[in-house]
Order: C-alpha cells, then sequence, then structure tokens
C-alpha cells in the first residue's frame, strides 16, 4: 500500500524540466523565450519588403528562404532591427567605448540618469510636500488636487518644449529644464499615494494621539509619516520610472545635445533604426533598475521599521 | 488611606450635571446621552454597563474630551475635559490595543513620554516600571504582531500608565479577549488599581467584569442613553476571583442584571 503510493500511479516524476518549471526562473526563461522569438519573426516580415527590393535590384532570384531570411536579419537600416543586432549595437557602445565618447551609451545615459534622480528627488518631496498640506487643510484639498490632477491631463509632450523655452528664456539651462520636467511627472504619483498614506492611521491611533495633546507635528512626525511609508514606497517606484520618461522627453527638444533622448532622436534624424532601439533598450534596463533599487530600499526601511514580516 | 476616609470624602474627580450629547446625523438627531449626572472620586473603581448603543463608550469619549457634549456641565479635575486632557491628566485604554506596528513593545510605551518631551533616561525607567507593573518586562524589543492579543493588551496598559496619570479610562479594554485570559486581566487590574490608588472609569458589557472590578456600578439605557442605576459596591477593595461564588457578589450581580432587563423590557415596549 505505502510502496505503491510512494511510485506514483499518476507517473508523477520529477523531471529536471517540471522541477524548473515549479521555480520562478523556468517561467521567466520562457517569457524571455517566447519575447525574443516573436521579435525575431516580427524582424523577418517587416524587413522582408526592403529586403525582396534588394535583392531584385542585384539581380539576384535564386536565394532560398534560409539565407533570405538569414538577409533581414543583417540590413543596415531595417525597419525592425533583429535583437543580436541591437546587442551588438548595445556593446559596440557600451564596452567598446570610452565612457567619455560622445558615442558612449553609457555617457548619454549618465546624463539622462543625473537629471533623472534630480528630477525624482524633487518630484518625491514636492510630492511629500503638497501631500501634507493637503491633510492638514480642507481648504487647501478642495483648492489645490483638482491643480494637481489636471497637471497630468496635458500631453507632457506638448507642454516639454514649453517649459525649456521658458527656462531658457531666463538663463535656466542644461540639467534644470529637463529635471523639471522629471519633476513634473513624478510628483503626482507621490503626491496621491501619500495623501492616501498620511490618511491611513486608524481613527483610534489618532484619538490615542489627541490623548496625549500631542501637537499636529507630532502625529505628522510619530503617526502619520510612519504610517505613509507602504504608500510612499508604491507611489515613489512608479515616481522614479516618470522621472526617466520625464528626462528622456525634456532631452528631445534640446535640440540633441546628449542623453538618451538625444540618442532617440539623432537616430531617427539618420534612419538608424538600430541606434534608437539599443538606446530604447538602456532606458527600460535603466528604468528597471531604478525601479529595483527604489524595492530594494523599500525592503530594507520597512523591515527596519518592524513593518515587513 | 482612601479606605478609612470612605468614598464620601474623597476629592471629585469627575463631575457631571445634566450632561447631554446629541449627534445631527443624515437620519435626523441621535440622543446619544441625556441629562446625566454623575459624580467620580478619587480612588474609586466605576464601572459603565450597559447594552450596545446605550452611550457608554460616548460617556467615557465626553470625559476624555474625544467627544464634546451639546448641553449639560462637566469637570474633570475641576476643570474642562479638554484643559484636563490639555494637561494630560488621564490615561486612556482602547478597545483594541493601538499599539504602532513599526514600533517595538519598549518604543510603544516611550510614545506619550516622548510627546511629554521626557529626558531619554526617565523615558528608560518609566518604560521598564511600568512594562514590570504589567508582567511585560522581556518583551521590550518584541513587535506588537509578535505578541498575543491579551499581551498586546496589557501592552497599552503600561502606555497609558506611563503617562502617570490619577485617572484612568478605559474603553472595553479586554472586549475581544477570551475569558480566561480576561480573567486573569481583571486580578492584575484590581492588583495594579490597590497598588496604584488611581481612579479607574471601566466600560464593559460583562456583568462579572463590572461587579469584580468595581467599587461603583454605573447602569445605562439606551435610545436616549441615560443612567438608570448607580450602585455602591460593598465588596473589599482587595478582591480575589473566588469573590464571584459569594453571595454578596451575586446579589450586586443580580441587581446589575435586573437593571439591564428593565433597559431591554424599555426597548421592546
Amino acid at each position: 500500500m505505502t510502496d505503491a503510493a510512494y511510485s506514483s500511479p499518476m507517473g508523477k516524476v520529477d523531471s529536471p524540466f517540471s522541477r524548473l518549471m515549479s521555480g520562478t526562473t523556468g517561467p521567466v526563461i520562457v517569457v524571455v523565450a517566447v519575447i525574443v522569438a516573436v521579435w525575431y519573426i516580427a524582424a523577418a516580415l517587416l524587413n522582408a519588403p526592403a529586403q525582396r527590393d534588394a535583392f531584385q535590384r542585384a539581380g539576384q532570384t535564386d536565394v532560398t528562404l534560409a539565407e533570405f531570411v538569414v538577409a533581414t536579419y543583417a540590413q543596415e537600416r531595417p525597419v525592425l532591427p533583429a535583437p543580436h543586432q541591437v546587442a551588438a549595437e548595445i556593446w559596440a557602445t557600451t564596452a567598446e567605448k570610452a565612457i567619455t565618447s560622445k558615442r558612449s551609451l553609457i555617457y548619454h545615459s549618465g546624463i539622462t540618469l543625473s537629471s533623472t534622480l534630480l528630477g525624482f528627488v524633487l518630484g518625491t518631496a514636492l510630492g511629500i510636500g503638497l501631500a501634507i498640506l493637503v491633510v492638514h487643510s480642507r481648504v487647501l484639498d478642495k483648492s489645490l488636487m483638482p491643480w494637481v490632477i489636471s497637471s497630468q491631463t496635458i500631453p507632457i509632450l506638448a507642454i516639454a518644449p514649453m517649459i525649456i523655452v521658458v527656462l531658457n528664456a531666463i538663463n535656466v539651462t542644461g540639467l534644470w529644464p529637463k529635471a523639471l520636467i522629471s519633476t513634473y511627472l513624478s510628483f503626482f504619483p507621490v503626491t496621491v499615494g501619500m495623501v492616501k498614506g498620511l490618511r491611513s492611521p486608524e481613527i483610534i491611533q489618532l484619538d490615542l494621539m489627541k490623548t496625549y495633546s500631542a501637537s499636529g507635528f507630532q502625529t505628522l512626525l510619530m503617526l502619520r509619516l510612519p504610517s505613509a511609508m507602504p504608500y510612499l514606497f508604491a507611489s515613489m517606484k512608479v515616481a522614479v520610472a516618470a522621472s526617466l520618461v520625464g528626462a528622456i522627453v525634456g532631452e528631445l527638444p534640446t535640440g540633441a545635445v546628449a542623453g538618451l533622448g538625444a540618442r532617440l532622436l539623432s537616430g531617427s534624424y539618420y534612419g538608424q533604426t538600430v541606434q534608437i532601439w539599443s538606446a530604447l533598450i538602456v532606458a527600460a534596463v535603466l528604468a528597471a533598475s531604478l525601479v529595483t533599487i527604489v524595492s530594494i530600499a523599500e525592503r530594507v526601511v520597512l523591515r527596519r521599521m518592524g513593518m515587513a514580516r | 488611606m482612601l479606605n478609612e476616609q470612605g468614598p464620601q470624602k474623597a476629592r471629585s474627580v469627575i463631575d457631571i450635571r445634566g450632561l447631554s450629547l446629541t449627534f445631527e446625523t443624515n437620519d435626523g438627531p441621535v440622543h446619544a446621552l441625556s441629562n446625566v449626572d454623575l459624580d467620580i472620586r478619587e480612588g474609586e473603581f466605576v464601572s459603565f454597563i450597559g447594552p450596545s448603543g446605550c452611550g457608554k463608550t460616548t460617556l467615557l469619549r465626553v470625559i476624555a474630551d474625544l467627544e464634546k457634549p451639546t448641553g449639560g456641565e462637566i469637570t474633570v479635575n475641576g476643570v474642562t475635559p479638554e484643559e484636563a486632557r490639555l494637561a494630560r491628566a488621564y490615561g486612556y485604554v482602547f478597545q483594541s490595543s493601538a499599539l504602532y506596528p513599526w514600533r517595538t513593545i519598549a518604543d510603544n510605551v516611550a510614545l506619550p513620554l516622548e510627546i511629554m518631551g521626557l529626558s531619554a533616561s526617565e523615558r528608560k525607567e518609566r518604560i521598564a516600571r511600568n512594562l514590570d507593573l504589567v508582567n511585560l518586562g522581556g518583551f521590550e524589543r518584541k513587535y506588537p504582531w509578535q505578541l498575543s492579543g491579551g499581551m498586546q493588551q496589557r501592552a497599552s496598559i503600561a502606555r497609558a500608565l506611563a503617562v502617570e496619570p490619577h485617572l484612568l479610562l478605559m474603553d472595553e479594554p479586554f472586549g475581544a479577549l477570551d475569558e480566561i485570559v480576561r480573567d486573569h486581566l481583571n486580578e492584575q487590574l484590581l492588583k495594579l488599581w490597590a497598588k496604584t490608588d488611581k481612579t479607574v472609569v471601566f466600560v464593559t458589557h460583562s456583568i462579572p467584569e463590572a461587579v469584580f472590578l468595581s467599587t461603583k456600578i454605573v447602569v445605562l439605557f439606551p435610545r436616549p442613553g441615560r443612567i438608570y442605576d448607580v450602585i455602591e459596591s460593598d465588596l473589599p477593595r482587595d478582591r480575589t476571583l473566588d469573590i464571584r461564588e459569594t453571595p454578596e457578589f451575586l446579589k450586586i450581580a443580580h441587581r446589575v442584571r435586573e437593571g439591564l432587563r428593565a433597559g431591554h423590557s424599555y426597548e421592546d415596549s
């Protein structure tokens, strides 16, 4: 009886594959593989018309399907570059270039990162400040919040050049205009998250502070802010990604001097799709890294506060 | 000292005359309290008992200045409840422990002391003393979620005691606990009261708890909330749980139950 149970009549044997898929590593690998496969198929299909023309012009008519597909992955200006073309371009513009070079993606990432971080810090501070005001004043709640919300309904692409132009007129150039666009995008999630977070203490916890005749400032410091920490980190994750978008968008109207946005712009000027895609991938990796850093900070802070179990 | 003096000679701590409180709601006014008269003297252990909706918690919250009365007069320590609250005249224990989850047990007890601006050494001394008083010595560095419900409530009592108030207001502090834990905490609370000679106002819906703990039991009626009966208990101040089997105890419990039943029949009519 027990033997039969052990030998598992369902034939459920722990194969290496099922063990891999039961964790998180397996599914992650599968998803990446599917994305890469779809990308390759799409690249072949999208680049096919141009490749057909190219072969026709060259008078080559006896190409096999395999040769044709390989050729679609080796165009200089493909509609959609293949993953390995992008990977090679990223390698060439990071590892094989000096960081100070104008063609180094690390150099451009650094430029974008600095205004992202400055904008993120300013945006987070502004968001927390606004949330504190809104939570403590009904008047400000009614008068300020509609503006906070409507500020985000304006397309950033429309307002970014205005901010650059206005700030240029008062001689603010370089890092700051871009950082302010990041601020513009990142303060919003922090404001909304922190308003909710600062209001999250239970009535009983607020009553407790009242019985101690605690001042509003003491209640803020000892109750509202600690209660709001999980909300702050959740909104900071959104804000840091929005900051990066803001910095890249802010680089577009400056005339493509430096930064990932400038790489995107110059790539589109010259039809360098491989350059565009490598800048996009680097931007995505940068955003993912920033969100991960905020997540790690979240875990450390909440654990030290005794709130992560 | 107070035992020899008797309750009549002790100083009045809470004096309530013709107090009423009406909440304005969308469904019209709700008379939470109507024409309440009550005198609580120093060293007394007073219980408010009654069915839910009788205003016993509201009355306690008025004393604590967490609600404003709409009529009548009330003084706490001879001043208005607000002045008493600002002077930190009382410690308040809520229905749930309301411990801050990001603070350790010691830091939770330290919370009111930080607000009061006490020095670090004074805080340390009071934390140790009051945690010992509720038998929580050794749990200083634990977080609230690492403690049982009974221990959390004891920690919240230590936090209220750390303010060193002469008046302790307790709103069904053991309501959420099982009976064994509740009995144990009742006994501890009584010892604590005997040791410190504080005035305690205690809200409960348990008859045995009210009779076991109190020197005075106030029975309230609902809709509008008002006082039906005030029972002075002549049970000795140093009691043990065994007293609950004695005829004297059962007599008082019977009178409380009669009062509560009258409240219910009034409801039904």
